[in-house]
């Protein structure tokens, strides 16, 4: 079944390169978002570099699941997630494959871009490198609920707005411990708890996630 | 066995119909004397708390409404799987009926909680750990029922109401000790706005009464509402037809 | 009775397909009345039946992506035959951004198949659609599409049944007569066909048995 994977992820990668828009749109999102915050809070440096986690860990969350409608929504309508289904114990790869592919194409650019941000705040080189590496953890989470969210409510005509709804709880722990290890790095404490707790959370998400989006997939497409 | 058998028997819509009707009154009834005496008892014969004055009788509400709001959630996710995993239809329409109660309740510990925050602490709301959990579970129902709400396939809206379902029961306590290790963080509001006073046996006993009562509110409700239900999904059945013609007609009602 | 035909001539012991009372449902509506055929091995099965009667159901039941609310499908045969029929839908199930070869080379890839350039030119030759084989899907017709989408049969190398829902529309004359010629040699070769048609068959040889869908009994 690893050969089902990897010719998915090859697949999702090609088409994304062949469309490039589609991977600069959640950026481009993110980055909209994340600087509306000092427009609406203000100036004040004190004041941004104690949002800054926060604002950075929930325009990663809302442009993850934006995107995420892109995983399932196109091969459902031109029929070829119903061929990738048809491979017997085919289910678990393709979540599996979709979830690696959205975080290649939305969460890894994020990762990547998360330092700019961090200057745009004023934060601290240490913030900084533990606010990456927060994401590095809580990015997979996100692109792994969202995947899991996106079959729920596969060819729905409710779309983004619903899987948001549905998922967004989910992700909340993401949230506090990465956040939380931002803010502990800031106040020059050891940032360790929050990652051990994102590490445990990711393994606990990658082990249950994709069991659950197989079902959601044999649900939505029966 | 046989009265396994004979139980089993009520897993259908159509004999559960007459059974769940007959038992509504009574649980109306017996919702309606306990909430008279745990509110008797908590409202007026409970002493007065040293620091938190009178307002802290809200716990009497406010702490059976959210054990109620977690208690259906778990349970609600419960019918659903067995609905899923069996087959059986009753199990998924008694899941979507404990919905929207066990989200009014939320609601209800929402609002109490602010309404005991207000006079204690001075604000509306207060993000301490337990408050901001019942808010998340208010997000939790509210997924639910709209995932439910936006499927027309009734079999697909089951399932992937029961797999949501269950997939929130898991992360429950995920969530709720990531929301303690947040609160613990932000060391805002030291002491929580739901810390209860010393107990005295008779407001435990108000508690209890009153989280008795909702309980066999819950069940008239959501009885009633499964019936509803039912009659709704069988509406080409027989023994809908015949339920519904045998129903008395209201005064000036039109046919 | 019409539901009840055995559509082969063969022998039952010879059935690669079996289908037992089956009932199929599409949300809260039972589609047709049970059900119950056999599909021999060589046996082209027409299923037949009006708008919106269940064919497209039946077929993702037999090819395993819907569960019947009653009765049961049996796939017997060499194991390495059952239970995987390759199943057409009416959906191409081609991506618009990658190139025809590409996408062709993904679909054989997903069933199992790692091909090379030859096989799938091969494959695209024989539908018509070899000269355009690195261009992009997106600006193909609906036609040419579906002669693309037609090309994984004519890349199978081993005899599986087929499942063909609506295979013959969009195509052009040309095209119908290849697509016949190549379910009946598949079908001489000893592969067996069930598909799906509102055209009349222009195959002879094997003589296609129709399995006609009714309504349910009741409303």
């Amino acid at each position: 079944m690893s050969g089902t994977f990897a010719v998915l992820v090859a697949r999702d990668l090609r088409l994304a390169a062949r469309r490039r828009v589609d991977i600069v749109l959640p950026i481009a999102f993110f980055t909209v978002a994340v600087s509306l915050f000092p427009l609406g809070v203000g100036p004040e440096p004190q004041i941004l570099r104690q949002i800054a986690p926060g604002v950075v860990w929930v325009a990663a969350l809302l442009a993850a699941m934006l995107s995420v409608t892109q995983l399932y929504a196109a091969d459902h309508a031109d029929g070829s997630l119903e061929q990738m289904l048809l491979v017997p114990g085919a289910r678990i790869p393709v979540a599996l494959a979709k979830a690696v592919s959205h975080w290649l194409l939305t969460g890894l650019p994020l990762v990547v871009a998360a330092p700019v941000f961090g200057l745009l705040f004023d934060m601290t080189p240490a913030a900084i490198a533990s606010l990456v590496a927060g994401l590095v953890l809580g990015t997979p989470v996100l692109s792994l609920l969202g995947g899991l969210g996106e079959a729920l409510t596969l060819g729905l005509r409710s779309g983004a707005v619903l899987l948001i709804l549905i998922i967004v709880p989910l992700c909340i722990p993401a949230i506090i411990f990465g956040a939380g290890a931002v803010a502990a790095a800031e106040s020059g404490l050891s940032a360790r708890g929050h990652y051990s707790l994102l590490g445990a959370l990711l393994i606990f998400t990658a082990v249950l996630a994709p069991m659950a989006t197989a079902a959601a997939l044999r649900i939505a497409t029966e | 066995m046989s009265t396994t058998l004979r139980f089993f028997r009520f897993a259908s819509p159509a004999a559960f119909y007459p059974l769940a009707g007959k038992l509504v009154p009574w649980f109306s009834g017996v919702a309606a004397i306990l909430a008279a005496i745990g509110l008797y008892l908590g409202m007026l014969r409970a002493p007065t708390d040293a620091t938190q004055g009178d307002a802290y009788r809200i716990i009497f509400i406010h702490v059976p409404a959210a054990w109620m709001s977690m208690l259906l959630y778990v349970v609600m996710a419960f019918w659903a799987a067995i609905g899923w995993a069996f087959n059986a239809r009753l199990a998924s329409i008694v899941a979507r009926a404990i919905a929207p109660t066990g989200a009014m309740f939320t609601f209800l510990a929402l609002w109490s909680g602010a309404l005991w925050g207000k006079p204690t602490w001075g604000a509306w709301w207060v993000w301490d750990a337990r408050l901001t959990s019942e808010l998340i579970l208010l997000f939790l129902y509210a997924g639910y029922i709209a995932l439910v709400s936006a499927i027309d396939d009734t079999r697909r809206a089951d399932r992937a109401g029961a797999l949501l379902a269950v997939v929130g029961s898991v992360n429950v306590p995920i969530i709720y000790f990531s929301v303690i290790w947040w609160n613990t963080l932000h060391q805002g509001a030291s002491v929580s706005v739901t810390a209860a006073p010393k107990m005295a046996s008779v407001m435990l006993l108000a508690m209890l009464l009153m989280t008795l009562a909702f309980w066999a509110y819950a069940f008239a409700v959501i009885f009633v509402r499964t019936r509803a239900i039912a009659l709704e999904r069988d509406n080409h059945a027989a023994w809908a037809n015949d339920a519904v013609a045998r129903a008395p007609v209201r005064q000036g009602a039109s046919s | 009775m019409a539901g009840d035909q055995a559509a082969d001539a063969k022998t039952p012991a010879d059935a690669v397909l079996s289908v037992q009372a089956l009932e199929c449902r599409r949300g809260d509506r039972v589609l047709f009345a049970p059900i119950s055929f056999a599909v021999g091995a060589g046996a082209i099965v027409w299923i037949r039946g009006a708008n919106g009667q269940g064919k497209t159901t039946l077929l993702r039941t037999l090819a395993g992506l819907s569960a019947p609310t009653a009765g049961e499908v049996v796939w017997t045969g060499a194991p390495e035959i059952a239970p995987r029929p390759l199943y057409l839908a009416h959906a191409n199930a081609l991506k618009e951004d990658l190139t025809v070869a590409e996408s062709l080379r993904f679909l054989l890839h997903l069933a199992g198949q790692h091909v090379d350039g030859r096989v799938v030119e091969a494959a695209l030759e024989r539908f018509g659609m070899a000269s355009r084989k690195d261009a992009f899907v997106r600006t193909l017709s609906q036609g040419q599409r579906r002669r693309v989408a037609l090309a994984r049969l004519a890349a199978q190398r081993e005899l599986l049944p087929w499942l063909l829902d609506e295979p013959f529309d969009a195509l052009d004359a040309a095209g119908v007569e290849l697509l016949a010629g190549v379910i009946a040699e598949h079908a001489r070769r000893g592969g067996a066909v069930v598909l799906t048609s509102h055209l009349s068959l222009p195959i002879e040889e094997p003589a296609p048995a129709i399995v006609e869908l009714h309504a349910p009994a009741f409303a």
